[in-house]
Order: C-alpha cells, then structure tokens, then sequence
C-alpha cells in the first residue's frame, strides 16, 4: 500500500496537532506507564470550533481529542463518511478539507477551525449528482458501498490536483483509498470519465 | 423483451453514492452508550485481575463489565448449533482465555472517545498458561464432537485404489502447498446497535444472514424467536467473516440488557482480528498420477488447517480433488491443528479457494512432466458427470469456457515462457475455477400494487452482490413491469426469513423463492381478469390474453383490491443442499492471466486476466462482470500478497491493521480484467437457470499466477504468497 501523496501529510497533520496542544491541552495516548497521567480533567475540556460544513456554518463545542471524523459521525450525524481503520490506513473516512482531500481521521477537529469542510452528502447539487457520483453509478464502481464515499470524495480531490490523467496516473492516485469489493478497475474508469467531463 | 441478464444499474446506486445508505454505524439511538472492548493481551490463561478504577474515574465513562456482571447464557444457548453460531465459546462468561485478542471487558460510556480513553484505563492482570501455537501442532483427525463444522462436507473420501493405481502411472508429481492464515478485512468493520424494551430485543447488525443472529440471540436470552429483531438493510463487505453469528453480537445485547440503554458497539480494525474469524493456515500434500495420455488415474490429496481449541473448523480444500476431473482411484483427508488462536470461519472463497491453490498448481506440474499444454491435460480428464455421486451434473459447459476463455486471451498463441519486456520477463498461467452450489431454505413475498408497481419483501440483505437489483429485475420480467418500478423491502427479520448472503447462495435459493412468489401473483392477477393462466402473458404493465389487454391498475381497482399478494419458498431439508436432488450443480470456469517478473528485484505484477465461466443463467451483465473482478482480485491477493502472521513467542498476530498487512489497492490491478460468460441456462439448478457466480471467481487464481511465474522464470513457488524473496534470483 503506498503513502498517499495527496492525503494530508504528516507535516500538515503535527502542524494541526500542535496548534490545538498550544492553545488547549496536551493530546496523547496514555501509555502503560503513563496511565497515571489519566487525571479525570485532563479531557474535560472542549474547544470551540467555527467551521464550515457543506455550505453550512457550524459552530461545535469540542474535545481537543476528537477526530474530525468522529465530529462528522457522532455529533453532526453526517455519517456518509465512513470509518474503516481510524488511523489513516484505509481512506473510506475521506472528506475535502479547504477542497482537499484528507483523512478525516487523522484530522482532529479542534484543528479545522475557520476551514471549509465538504462530504459526501455536501457534494451533489441538490437532486443532481456530481460527475463523479455519477460515473461511479455508471461504471458499476462499487458493490456494498462502504468504501465509496471515500472513493467519491478522493476522485474529485484526485481530479482537482490534476492527477487523473490517464488510468495508470488514476489507479496511482487513487490508491490510498481500499476497495475489498475490489472494484478498482471500475473506479478507474468511473474517475478516468468523470475527469473528462469535469475539464 | 425480458430485462434478464441486461446490465441493469443498481437500484441502491444512489443512495450509495450521495452517503445516505445506513450501515449498522450509521445508526444511533437516543441515551445510547458506547461500547469498546478491552481484550486480551495474552494468549492462554485466566484473567486473575481487572482494575476499572482508573477508567471509571474519566468523564463519560458510566460503567466498566467485566465477566462477572454480564448474564449467564440460557440454557437454551444449548440447544444452539455450530454453525451458524460461530462458536459456542462465548467470552466473559468465566475468566478463562482462549485466545489473544478475546475480549475481557466492555467499557460503556456517554461518548465514543470516553469509552476509547475508558478502555485504555482498564488495567487487567493475567494468569497465564502455556498457549498452544496452532501452526507448530501436530495434525489431528477431524473431532465431529467439536462443533458442526464437520458436518459440512466429508473429511474422508475414497474411490478405487489410489496407491494401487499410483504405482502403474507412467508419470507422477507430487508436492505440498501451503497457504497463510488471511484476513477477510472487509471494509466495514462488523458493528451492531442493541436496543430492548421490556423483553424485546432489536439490533442494527452487519451481518450476510439475518435469521441466524435472531435465532442465536433468542437463545441467549431464552426469548422466542419473535422478541428478537434483527436490522440489517445494508452490510459494508462481508467475505464470510459476518456470514455466522460471533460472540460480540451477544456481548453488545448483553450489555444492553445490564445497562438497560442502547448500546452501540463498533469493532475496531485491530478487534476485526481477535474477535471474528479468518481462513487458516492451510497445508496440503497432493500426488497426481497420470497414464502415458495424461489422463489421470490416481489422485491423493491431505489437508491440513490451523484451528482454535473449542470447535474444529474444517477448511474443505480436498473438494477439488474429488470434484473437478474424471478419475477412478481418489483418497481425501482432512486433519486439523488446534491452539489458542480465534475460531477461523469460511472467507471468499473457501474449500475450493485453498484447494484449487494446490491442485491447479500440481496440475501445472503434471502438464510439465507428461508435456501437454495444461488445457488440453485437463480436456484428458473432463468429468462428464460428478465423481463423487456419479450423477450427471445439473449443466456443465466447461469445455466452452476453455474455449471462450483461451480464445479472447490469446492462449495458444501466447508469448514463450520469459519472453522480455524491458526488465519484466513475461510468464502465462492458467487454472481451473470451480464452487460447489449450495442451496438454502428462503421466503419472499411479492406484492403487486394498485398503481401498477411491485414490491418483494425478505430479509435477505446486500452485502454488495446486487440481489435487490436483480430480483428487480425477475420480478420486472415475471409481472411485465420495469425493475425501476418493483421496489426491495430488505434487510428486516419482520420480513419473510431468506437464507443468508454468501456461498453464492442468494440467486439460487431466494431467487428460486421469488420466481414461485411473483408467478403465484400474476396468476392470481389472471384470476382476477377470469382469464386462464396458461393463455396470458404479462407486458408493459399489462395483463394480455391473444389481442386483449388490460392494465394491472384497471384490473385491480375494477376488483377492488388495493394489492395482490404472493408467496414462495424454497423449501430445503436439513438448512442446506447442493442442488436438485439427483443433480449436483457446480458452476466452473477457467482463469488465464499474464504477469511479469522482475528477477532481480523479485517483483511480480498482474498484466491482464481473463476469466470464462459456465455459471448457468446470468441475471445481469453488470453486477455478475462486478462480483467476477472482485473475485479475480481477491485471486491476486492470495497469489501475491496477503497473510496475516501468527507470532509464535507472543501466540498473536504480528500486525492487526491495514498498513502492516498488505491487500490488494488500485495501482496493483490493471484494467484488462476481461470477463466472458458461456451462453447457459441451467434448467436442472431451478427456474431461473441460474447457478452460482461470485465465490468461485477467487478460486484457481493463485495457481493461474504461480503457474505464469513458472512460466516466466522457472521458479515453482509452493507456498503463498508468492512475495519477493521467493523470486529474487542467485
Ligand atoms: S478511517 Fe480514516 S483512513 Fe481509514
Ligand atoms: S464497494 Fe465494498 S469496499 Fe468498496
């Protein structure tokens, strides 16, 4: 499985991670040792975040832990973003961060304040699908349709950053993002004629 | 004209792309608590201590379970079988542990990162005991007492006189292949939502069979069937691993029932390989005996698999060798090697998944010895009829699919062996793909309504397959309406039980429901119109008899009647069968691929595949094309890639994630996936004509690929996955 280049990089993601622990708290897994450390206040507090969702301005009460992803999920109820790993290995969590593509796990949600967040259900023009949405119904480019969402939401990522070239450059790029229905060639091909149209 | 077999879009397409499908995650339910397992960190033993003082102490963290607190299994858990419970060793009912990664605790909070910090909390000491690795044990009869795994198939079968017949071959291979324990890992990891009222039970549950879990958690809670409901509309991936009823289902309830509030419980990726099953280790020792034309006179096939302590779970891959070709003298043997190690289970594509690997592969080396092209030592060989009952196969156009599939590759006129391309050296393989049909007991009713469109309703879900699009699809054809306007009511066990999603098993057995569900409606709808069934016909959404014509709206609302309804069954003795009595069905096919080796570096790469199949009637070109790729993937990852590794000092799995265990992605698999089906209709499977596609498009995979590696370099790998440092050359 190769790192993907266009997801939120580890430098981004350190750079999120300590805007959030110099203003709020010290985020990190306890270990053995350090169970100690577990003072019932240390997670008490939250953080105020003002971002935008979907066209949407949200304003969100939230603990420094928590994931992008598990804010999308469990308190907007958004939950077309789909966890398949938690910690970056799989890419159903994908969304567009300031048009984007990142892992919305890996992002906490304390560190998007002021960005504009899309998913899935904020990317079809009301009852009109997006290109992309569409060419994967098309192409048959999913089976059980875990994994599209983040499909969906890389493709169009894919496509932005001008890596949908050809099918080879695709199915490079799209990569960071499991299939185990194992629909690959039909995403390529969903994203290779998406990214005709879009152009 | 009939929709049958059109490539018709899915008819969730939509709601699968704009993220409104809810998935058992998806779903919340208010004053919910959150579940995280706290789990074993050591193989075998007795948990001597846990501390949850820690845990309980962090905000949200309203309740930490341990064994003691949980309820005691009903006595009618009993009377429960193994399978479609997976298991009868249910966790936390003492403090003894079996395996690593069992769970010994549930933490239960008001939010999800509260119960993820709560379980990191829980401290837990261990008594631990001398653990058995399953890989190093000695192989061991098949025990029926444990579990009903053996019930599955035979673990011994023989026919002539296999050694007899081995002396006189004129040509003899033999060999052992081995395969790791992998993963299913479908992408969602299994998760349920247990809720109760008063003595009723309702969970959101990711599950390939719905009856099965309401069955088994009615028995652990000694409540009727009906107290139970099972919800289950759509399941993110599958592959076997949701197919029987694991332990976690039971926990969640149970922690539902203490806390008496909703508890949501989600596995996490890590938990995906403690607490559901895998396909084991398998090793298999095969000879092959040929006559001086190739043809086959003796075949001896032993297998073995790594299994846990409580049941013996029996990988099937001697199936093969006893189904696939003509031969008089054959010997089959499975045994089993148990330790502490999570119960494995049936993952895409079992029995014939394993054993293919191997006989495809000894196939390839006989073809080799004798000097025939291995399409050709096969033809030698052909069962005409099956060569375990004898009995004529319910249809069987295999010969066709060599044809069709050699043809649209290019096989006769292949690239030498080795042939360069720039540094890749260019190896063509070929193998057999085969499954076994299982048919299983399932309901439908279809209702056909005033304003002339129709719904069949089932608990039958979709794990991905496409039935709610195809049985559109044969509802459409049977009452002439266009599938858009026939609607699926899945995914409820207040809907009429089907039999569960996998096996391949969905078209065959539900379908063959619905077709006797959706004729009994249509005469029904004759009936009405006091037209004789056997003169009408029904199109556009019309009743049509000779030059007379009526539409279904007229017809029902001169009558009245708001809905017709009709039911079906297909109706199986002992759960599960193999076909019509008197005619074993089994869908074949065959498999050609291309690869390049890089001997130097030891890179292996998939060029392009084909893959023909003689699978009786397909429904649609679309989903059928889909279900074939995944397989041929899946193919690849056994060939190429996958295998979880049991660490044998810790007696765990040495990564339990996607990174540190490596499946298949996009850049791996080219877009020459070219996929051909042989013209069939099989009138002796049911009346749809339909077989079974998906599972056996993993199968002959692995041996087709190590075959082209042969090919290209000379190099007989004999144990997967066929990763570098099996090719690197001197
Ligand atoms: S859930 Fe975020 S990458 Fe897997
Ligand atoms: S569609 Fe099922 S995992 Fe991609």
């Amino acid at each position: 499985m190769s790192d993907h280049p266009g997801k939120i990089s580890r430098r981004t993601f350190m750079r999120g991670t300590a805007t959030v622990a110099a203003g709020v708290a010290v985020i990190g897994a306890p270990t053995e040792a350090g169970a100690q450390d577990l003072a019932p206040s240390r997670f008490s507090s939250s953080v105020t975040v003002r971002f935008e969702i979907n066209g949407v301005d949200h304003v969100l009460d939230v603990e420094p832990r928590t994931t992008l992803l598990d804010a999308v999920r469990e308190r907007l109820q958004l939950t077309g973003t789909k966890k398949g790993c938690n910690r970056g290995e799989c890419g159903a969590c994908t969304v567009l961060m300031d048009d984007r593509r990142v892992n919305s796990c890996l992002i906490l949600a304390a560190s998007t304040d002021g960005r504009k967040i899309t998913t899935i259900e904020g990317l079809a023009d009301g009852p009109v699908l997006h290109p992309v949405q569409q060419a994967f119904i098309d192409h048959d480019a999913f089976q059980c349709g875990f994994c599209t969402s983040g499909q969906i939401m890389s493709a169009v990522g894919c496509i932005a950053e001008g890596h949908a070239g050809s099918n080879a450059e695709i199915r490079e790029w799209m990569s960071g993002n499991l299939c185990r229905c194992s629909a690959y060639p039909q995403i390529a091909a969903a994203v290779e004629a998406a990214a005709g149209e879009i152009v | 004209m009939s929709n049958l077999g059109e490539p018709v879009p899915r008819s969730d397409g939509k709601i699968k792309v704009n993220g409104s499908a809810r998935f058992a995650a998806d779903q919340s339910l208010p004053g919910q608590l959150h579940a995280v397992f706290v789990s074993s960190t050591i193989p075998a033993g007795r948990v001597a201590n846990i501390d949850t003082g820690l845990a309980l102490g962090l905000p949200g963290v309203v309740r930490v379970l341990v064994a003691g607190d949980l309820p005691p299994l009903h006595a009618d858990f009993n009377e429960t079988m193994v399978p479609p419970l997976a298991t009868k060793s249910i966790p936390m009912q003492s403090d003894e542990i079996l395996h690593e990664g069992q769970p010994i605790a549930i933490v239960l909070a008001e939010t999800l990162e509260a119960a993820e910090a709560g379980a990191r909390a829980v401290r837990a000491t261990y008594a631990p005991a001398p653990y058995i690795n399953p890989e190093a044990a000695a192989p061991d009869a098949v025990d029926p007492e444990r579990g009903g795994y053996s019930y599955l198939d035979a673990s011994e079968f023989l026919k002539g006189d296999p050694e007899a017949a081995m002396t006189s071959a004129a040509h003899v291979v033999q060999a052992e292949y081995a395969q790791p324990t992998r993963h299913a890992n479908p992408m969602e990891p299994s998760a349920i939502l247990a809720s109760w009222s008063g003595d009723n039970l309702t969970v959101y549950d990711s599950v390939q069979h719905l009856p099965a879990v309401q069955a088994n958690l009615a028995a652990t809670f000694g409540l009727e069937r009906a107290a139970v409901r099972v919800i289950s509309p759509h399941t993110g991936g599958g592959f076997g691993v949701k197919g029987y009823v694991w332990p976690h289902e039971l926990l969640a309830a149970m922690a539902a029932r203490v806390m008496r509030r909703p508890v949501k419980l989600v596995l996490t990726r890590r938990d995906m390989y403690g607490m559901v099953g895998t396909q084991p280790r398998v090793t298999q020792e095969i000879r092959l005996g040929a006559d001086s034309t190739g043809k086959l006179v003796s075949m001896t096939h032993v297998v073995s698999n790594v299994t846990g302590l409580t049941e013996d779970y029996i990988e099937f891959a001697t199936v093969p060798s006893r189904s696939f070709y003509a031969c008089d003298n054959i010997s089959n043997l499975q045994l089993v090697r148990r330790g502490n190690m999570t119960l494995p289970t049936y993952m895409r594509s079992p029995a014939e998944g394993p054993g293919s690997w191997a006989l495809g592969s000894a196939m390839d080396e006989l073809a080799r010895a004798v000097g025939m092209d291995p399409i050709d030592l096969r033809l030698a060989s052909y069962a005409e009829v099956d060569p375990v009952s004898g009995d004529p196969w319910s249809s069987k156009k295999l010969r066709e699919a060599y044809a069709l599939g050699s043809e649209r590759f290019g096989w006769r006129s292949r690239p030498a062996g080795g042939t360069l391309d720039g540094h890749w050296r260019i190896g063509c393989g070929m193998a057999d793909c085969s499954q076994g049909v299982t048919r299983f007991g399932s309901t439908v009713r279809v209702l056909l309504k005033a304003d002339g469109t129709a719904r069949f309703e089932s608990s039958l879900c979709d794990v991905g397959q496409g039935p709610a699009t195809i049985f559109a699809q044969v509802v459409g054809e049977i009452l002439g309406l266009s599938p858009d306007r026939v609607h699926a009511v899945t995914g409820d066990t207040n809907l009429p039980p089907a039999g569960p999603t996998y096996g391949s098993a969905t078209t065959i057995s539900t379908g063959t429901a619905l077709h006797q569900a959706a004729t009994a409606v249509r005469d029904r709808l004759a009936r009405l119109c006091g037209w004789p069934v056997a003169e009408i016909a029904m199109r556009g959404g019309s009743i049509v008899r000779g030059t007379e014509s009526r539409t279904i709206e007229a017809v029902l609302s001169e009558a009245g009647v708001s809905e017709l309804s009709g039911d079906g069954a297909l109706e199986i003795e002992n759960y599960a069968d193999a076909g019509l009595p008197g005619f074993p069905a089994r869908s074949f096919g065959a498999i050609f691929v291309e690869v390049g080796v890089d001997p130097e570096l030891g890179l292996l790469r998939l060029r392009r595949a084909t893959g023909a199949y003689s699978v009786g009637r397909i429904l649609n070109a679309r989903t059928a094309r889909s279900q074939m790729i995944g397989g041929i993937v899946w193919g690849w990852g056994q060939a190429a890639m996958e295998a979880s590794h049991f660490e044998p000092s810790l007696g765990r799995w040495h990564a339990k994630d996607l990174a540190n265990v490596v499946l298949p992605v996009n850049a791996d698999i080219p877009p020459e996936i070219d996929i051909a089906f042989v013209d069939e209709f099989d009138p002796n499977a049911g009346p749809l004509g339909v077989r079974s596609v998906g599972t056996m498009a993993a199968t002959g995979v692995a041996a087709a690929v190590a075959n082209a590696v042969y090919d290209a370099i000379g190099i007989r790998v004999r144990e997967l996955p066929i990763t570098p440092d099996k090719l690197v050359q001197g």
